[in-house]
């Protein structure tokens, strides 16, 4: 292909020439977020309510606190204390080989441990870290959201006789997801960015992408440049999806 | 008279402070119970232990016979018995006035959702409020959220009312709307026991007043032996502090 010169400095012939693959990888980018921002949202609203799991008589009360309470808060401080990078990276090669390994796989072993390793592997490992990760961060979220709800709605709600179960999720959670939205915006926007760390493990998304082109050109601006605005545009549409969700659950809100 | 609610040496600690020492009373079907006494005296503590949003430390509390503070007691279901109104109105912010209204009963009690509907268009009725139906809480005044509270308490079809000072929180002039409300269930029968500081609401629609000082139930009797004929320095005290 005859170099295509944008401005005198941008070869725009290159990211014509790899244009499937951005594409693969910026759909690979997409998928991944998505699949982490379900897990880790599910994720996150189990492990918030563990945090804050009380009961009155024993042996419930123990329970809450050494079943409950205490795992949760451990796996939290865990996550959200060593880097995403080392997460990771200890998954793909220490935690999964233990699970999926065609010697001895605690989950699976054999001729489908190999394959499965061999074409979904960082797939996996990819999206277990990144799930577990953001899942530390939206129990916070999470948490912090349940708590600001006024103790007043959950003893209207109880002395109606609405069980526990039932207050969450009618009158807590609501009124909770309303102000939780804007810090839910922001951890989907960092999870979007956080999945180019995954491209370590050779998962090829958007940032493995670029750099196999930049390896193939020794060409940097292009490669790099472009997968920025992708970036950017993807957060961008994040921030305004965020913002339609909010005007439509802020109805009847007087704070 | 059947009676609906039996208390037998209830006690109340939070930590070392001991907020209810020892309170024995009881409700009769339709009788209205005013009570009164000073700021921090445990009137609120006591009316929140009746149907379990707070643990006794000692002593009984029956609502028709079964204990309220028993493990084995399924104190959702008492609770639905057990309607409550609070100071702060505490309607859900999220449902307009009508879904506040139809929530417990067809999430609790299973009310097919028409039916409880047109049952929490009668309450609206009752209340005065049938035009607020679609209306969410924040569109409301005070002394209307209070009404569209006791609305949504009624919808239980619970065996007695409990008001935890229903009128404090609201501004003079919508103390009037609340209160004739009020009035107007004792006068069908309800049975109610209501905390208030107002006395001339007592006066009127109370069958008894208790006085409670302190964590004890200090004094006890009709409106005009109370207010009228206190026989403790405390009442006596209290009711010239307040009138
Ligand atoms: N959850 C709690 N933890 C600790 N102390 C509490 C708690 N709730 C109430 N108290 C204390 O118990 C005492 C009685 O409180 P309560 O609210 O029952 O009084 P009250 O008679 O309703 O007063 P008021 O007229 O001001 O509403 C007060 O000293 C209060 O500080
Ligand atoms: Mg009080």
């Amino acid at each position: 292909m005859e170099p295509i010169l944008w401005f005198g400095w941008f070869r725009a012939d290159i990211i014509a020439e790899y244009g499937v693959m951005f594409w693969r990888g910026l759909q690979m980018t997409i998928l991944v977020t998505v699949i982490c921002i379900v897990q880790g949202t599910a994720l996150g609203l189990a492990i918030g309510l563990a945090r804050l799991a009380d009961a009155r008589h024993s042996p419930a009360r123990q329970i809450c606190r050494y079943l409950l309470r205490w795992p949760s808060t451990v796996y939290v401080s865990f996550f959200r204390g060593t880097p995403l990078f080392v997460q990771i990276l200890l998954i793909h090669f220490a935690v999964l080989p233990l699970f999926i390994n065609p010697a001895d796989g605690l989950l699976i072993s054999g001729e489908t441990a190999r394959s499965l390793k061999q074409n979904y592997g960082a797939f996996i490992s990819g999206i277990l870290a990144l799930t577990l990760n953001s899942g530390a961060y939206i129990s916070e979220i999470f948490r912090a959201g349940i708590q600001s709800i006024d103790r007043g709605q959950i003893e209207a709600s109880r002395s109606l006789g609405l069980s526990f179960a039932r207050t969450m999720y009618h009158v807590v959670l609501p009124q909770a997801f309303r102000r939780m939205l804007p810090p839910l915006g922001n951890n989907a926007i960092a999870l979007l960015k956080d999945s180019s760390l995954i491209s370590a493990i050779g998962l090829a998304e958007l940032a493995y992408t670029a750099r196999t082109v930049a390896g193939a050109y020794s060409r940097y601006w292009e490669p790099y440049l472009s997968i920025s605005l992708m970036y950017w545009t993807l957060t961008l549409g994040l921030a305004w999806a965020v913002k339609r969700l909010e005007a439509r659950y802020g109805r009847g809100d007087t704070r | 008279m059947d009676e609906v609610i039996r208390v037998e040496g209830l006690t109340k600690n939070f930590g070392p402070l001991q907020v209810l020492r020892g309170i024995d009373c009881s409700v009769s079907s339709s009788e209205v119970v005013c009570v009164i006494g000073p700021s921090g005296s445990g009137k609120s503590t006591f009316l929140r232990c009746l149907n379990g949003l707070e643990e006794a430390s000692g002593g009984r509390v029956l609502v028709h016979g079964i204990s309220v503070h028993d493990n084995s007691t399924d104190v959702d279901a008492l609770r639905s018995e057990i309607g409550m109104v609070f100071q702060r109105f505490n309607l859900f912010p999220h449902m307009t006035v009508l879904d506040n209204i139809t929530l417990a009963p067809t999430k609790v009690r299973g009310v097919p959702l028409e039916k409880a509907r047109e049952q929490a268009r009668a309450l609206l009725v009752k209340v005065g409020l049938l035009d607020k139906i679609d209306a969410y809480p924040n569109q409301l005044s005070g002394g209307q959220q209070q009404r569209v509270a006791i609305a949504r308490a009624l919808a239980m079809q619970p065996a007695i009312m409990l008001f935890d000072e229903p009128t404090s929180a609201l501004d003079p002039e919508m103390v009037g709307e609340v209160l004739s409300v009020m009035q107007t269930l004792a006068e069908e029968g309800m049975t109610m026991m209501v905390v208030s500081h107002e006395m001339g609401f007592a006066r009127r629609v109370a069958n008894r007043v208790l006085f409670m000082d302190e964590g004890v139930l200090v004094e006890e009797g009709t409106p005009e032996e109370v207010f009228d004929h206190p026989r403790e320095e405390r009442t006596r005290r209290f009711l010239a502090s307040v009138l």
